[in-house]
């Protein structure tokens, strides 16, 4: 495990959690140079980005970039499915806060990381994804294992090369790497023809990146800052979300700060979970469709709402009008796109969220507004308890289990995409930043399984623990044998209801409970499956022994399947209708109450769809 | 609302399709494009003509500048730019109306590019509206084919600061 440890100190020796890295800051890294080949430029580069682990799949067209890998203190983590590989790298990418780097083949080895760069894209995760290509002369061929990369990750990268020139790749993995952790981050692929590896260069890493294109706004405008600041002073029930850019740019500390001095209570998405300590009195919970009444309630009411690196997704808003209807909004995010798409704001700020956060409080420590003030209060729902789930449901005592024997300070949870994910944002106690990593905006099954692995990788002194549901662990669980092979002994907590759980779910709710293609009747053993693979294993199917199965599960040495067996008909509870997003008209939320209508049960929703 | 955008690049490989890409994927249709380098070999000019309502252009304005090679975005739909665009219109014509369609071509400062025993080519530049005048008028002689480019825009000197 020794060499895994180095994991941590990663890209250009960033500290983990740091703010934005500089624009261009100098490589420290002593680096190779002199004549070398492309591929092993490639790897020269990834050296000099202080790149500890790359995650991937080998293949005809990428035979010499392996080859120079060879000779690489680099540790290569060879996945069983590129798409895991890149879920790993991005796991490892969201623990850490660096960049997670992908090396596999051209056509369907490169095809395969499809899913991955999107999930990667859609959460503003930095990573940098290498795919061999067939030689630049028969590109347009046709030729055997040839796929046009480039073009099929058009829309879902921050930006992608095609290597025409041996002499261009230490420039094109400098700017790679530099593109994907500053600004708002994102994938960034380079797609490498196998003769463009095999020709010789002169290698020198350069020191700067010029890209006179790309200048991301880091600094917010200081007007601006000055305007936010008084409409909080002015303000009676601000509210703050607090969304994945506070995770990004390492704000926990300011956002803290803002809150504490002025007393403004904290809302956060599902990508922002973690950035609030636990128990916290300004803690109001996960807000939107899964969320709770406190910081929903806390949204229609409020009047004004300081949005922190969020995009206001439609998971968060329901129907955008019904969102804060009476609230000022302030919205900061690093991304100008993602200011007024789904909100106009009347305070947009462009910047990091850590620098414009810092410059907030500043202002008002300068006006001498006083400090410790009292939250405002929502009444009666302010005692009321978070979730609603039945305190007897088996879902919210496994939670409620895995959640106590946790050390906050020392693990890191994953999960998959479906009730499980919904019910683990709800119950599952964070205190840090980057130990809660969920796929948020894709919603990608098969992406919480290879993640852990990348996050125990990252630290493997953390215990990493990925809840699952019997589907979506199902999409990757062959990198079960990537877990045994690097040592990853990470623990899968499967909450097995043989079913596609939150469709499921809709599906009683909208569709009359006609179960199509939701209930999953030929599940494998899941303990055998694990036995297979060389991992510990236990199927649970009673309330009284989860607590001690889930004891075992964490102290054991190795990796862990827990298949705990969960009734069908739990649901999420709460759950707001959603908001015009997949849904028909008829389900379009077009009120202010029912928008933030958390007090809906599932019978009352299932009343409603019989009647219509 | 029509939108002319002078979108000024990176001339690299791949930035079209970043660009186009990027505007129909967001659901808007591109009226008219034309792409060449500018004064400057290493940067191309991109002009657009898409159609969207303010919100709407605001979001794929600031989505196009997301784009690494995308330097700068300008508005060119105000009176105070400049529109060009160029159209060669094959005309049927005998020895007999010959004469007529280059009496019109004169009129509207088109030239003649190519003369056959059945067909004249005439090469036309002007605004969009000029453009048009000249097909109706030609349309009546019978038009065998029309190509035409993309706008062609550039601010006019006095929108200078």
């Amino acid at each position: 495990m020794d060499d895994d440890r180095r994991a941590v100190h990663t890209g250009n020796g960033k500290a983990q959690g740091a703010a934005q890295p500089k624009a261009a800051a100098a490589i420290s890294l002593k680096t190779r140079s002199g004549i070398m080949n492309g591929a092993q430029a490639v790897v020269a580069s990834l050296e000099a980005e202080g790149v500890s682990h790359v995650f991937g799949y080998p293949g005809g067209q990428v035979v010499r970039i392996f080859d120079a890998l060879y000779d690489s203190p680099i540790k290569f983590i060879l996945a069983r499915h590129e798409q895991g590989a890149v879920h790993e790298a991005d796991g490892f990418a969201r623990a850490t806060g660096t960049v997670g780097v992908v090396l596999v083949t051209s056509g369907p080895g490169a095809t395969n990381t499809v899913t991955g760069i999107a999930t990667a894209y859609m959460d503003s995760i930095p990573l940098v994804v290498v795919t061999g290509q067939v030689p630049l002369g028969v590109i347009g061929t046709d030729s055997f294992q040839e796929s046009d990369i480039f073009g099929i990750t058009l829309p879902i990268v921050k930006h992608s090369y095609l290597v025409r020139d041996v002499q261009d790749i230490p420039r094109i993995m400098r700017e790679a790497f530099h593109i994907a952790q500053t600004g708002r981050p994102g994938p960034v692929l380079i797609d490498v023809p196998s003769d463009i590896a095999a020709a010789s260069l002169e290698f020198a890493y350069p020191e700067t990146v010029q890209i006179p294109s790309y200048k991301p706004t880091v600094k917010g405008n200081q007007k601006q800052i000055r305007k936010a600041a008084g409409c909080i002073a002015r303000a009676r029930r601000p509210l703050i979300i607090a969304g994945g850019g506070i995770v990004t740019s390492g704000a926990q500390g300011e956002l803290l700060e803002l809150a504490e001095s002025m007393g403004i209570p904290v809302a956060t998405t599902l990508m922002g979970k973690g950035c609030m300590p636990i128990g916290h009195p300004l803690d109001w919970g996960l807000v939107g469709m899964h969320g709770g009444h406190r910081a929903n309630e806390a949204v229609a009411e409020c009047d004004l709402l300081i949005a922190i690196g969020t995009r206001l997704c439609d998971r968060v808003t329901g129907h955008p009008d019904a969102f804060a209807p009476s609230a000022e909004l302030v919205h900061i995010d690093i991304d100008p796109a993602e200011i007024g798409k789904i909100k106009t704001a009347d305070v947009p700020i462009v910047g990091d969220a850590r620098t414009v956060l810092a410059g907030i409080v500043a202002h008002i420590r300068r006006q001498g507004v006083e400090h410790g003030m009292q939250p405002w209060s929502l009444g009666d729902s302010d005692n009321e308890p978070f979730t609603e789930v039945a305190q007897d449901a088996l879902s919210r005592k496994v939670m409620e289990e895995i959640s106590g024997m946790l050390d906050p300070d020392a693990s890191i949870v994953t999960t998959e995409v479906g009730q499980h994910q919904m019910w683990a944002a709800q119950s599952i106690a964070r205190s840090k930043p980057r130990t809660f990593i969920t796929s948020g905006g894709s919603g990608t099954m098969g992406f919480g399984f290879p993640a852990a692995i990348g996050a125990k990788i990252a630290h493997p002194e953390c215990q990493v623990v990925c809840i699952a549901g019997d589907g979506s662990f199902q999409m990757n669980q062959q990198e079960m044998a990537t877990a045994v092979s690097c040592g990853a002994a990470v623990k899968v907590i499967i909450m097995d209801n043989a079913c596609l759980g939150m469709v499921h779910q809709w599906q009683s709710l909208y569709c009359n409970g006609r179960y199509a293609a939701t209930e999953l009747t030929c599940n494998p053993d899941f303990v055998q499956l694990a036995h297979a693979y060389g991992w510990d294993a236990e199927r649970v199917d009673s309330a009284d022994r989860v607590h001690e199965a889930v004891a075992r599960a964490l102290s054991c040495e190795g990796p862990y399947v827990l298949d705990i067996v969960i009734p069908r008909e739990e649901e999420v509870l709460p759950s707001t209708l959603p908001g015009g997003i997949g849904m028909d008209s008829m389900d379009f939320v077009s009120s202010a109450s029912a928008a933030v209508d958390t007090q809906r049960t599932g019978e009352a929703a299932r009343e409603e769809g019989e009647s219509k | 609302m029509r939108h002319v955008m002078s979108i000024l690049v990176q001339n690299e490989p791949g930035v079209l399709s970043r660009v186009t890409g990027l505007i129909s994927r967001r659901g808007f249709n591109i009226d008219s494009l034309s792409v060449a380098p500018t004064e400057d070999s290493s940067k191309s000019r991109i002009t657009a003509v898409v159609r969207a309502d303010a919100v709407a252009y605001e979001q794929i304005t600031k989505q196009l500048n997301k784009l690494v090679p995308v330097h700068k975005i300008n508005d060119l739909t105000d009176a105070e730019a400049i529109e060009r665009e160029l159209v060669l219109f094959k005309v049927g014509a005998d020895s007999e109306k010959r004469g007529e369609i280059i009496e019109i071509a004169n009129v509207f400062r088109a030239k003649v590019v190519d003369v056959g025993g059945r067909s004249i080519t005439i090469e036309a530049t002007g605004t969009a509206s000029k453009l048009v005048a000249m097909e109706e008028l030609l349309r009546a002689y019978g038009i065998k084919e029309i190509t035409r480019t993309g706008v062609a825009a550039m601010g006019r000197s006095s929108k200078e600061s």
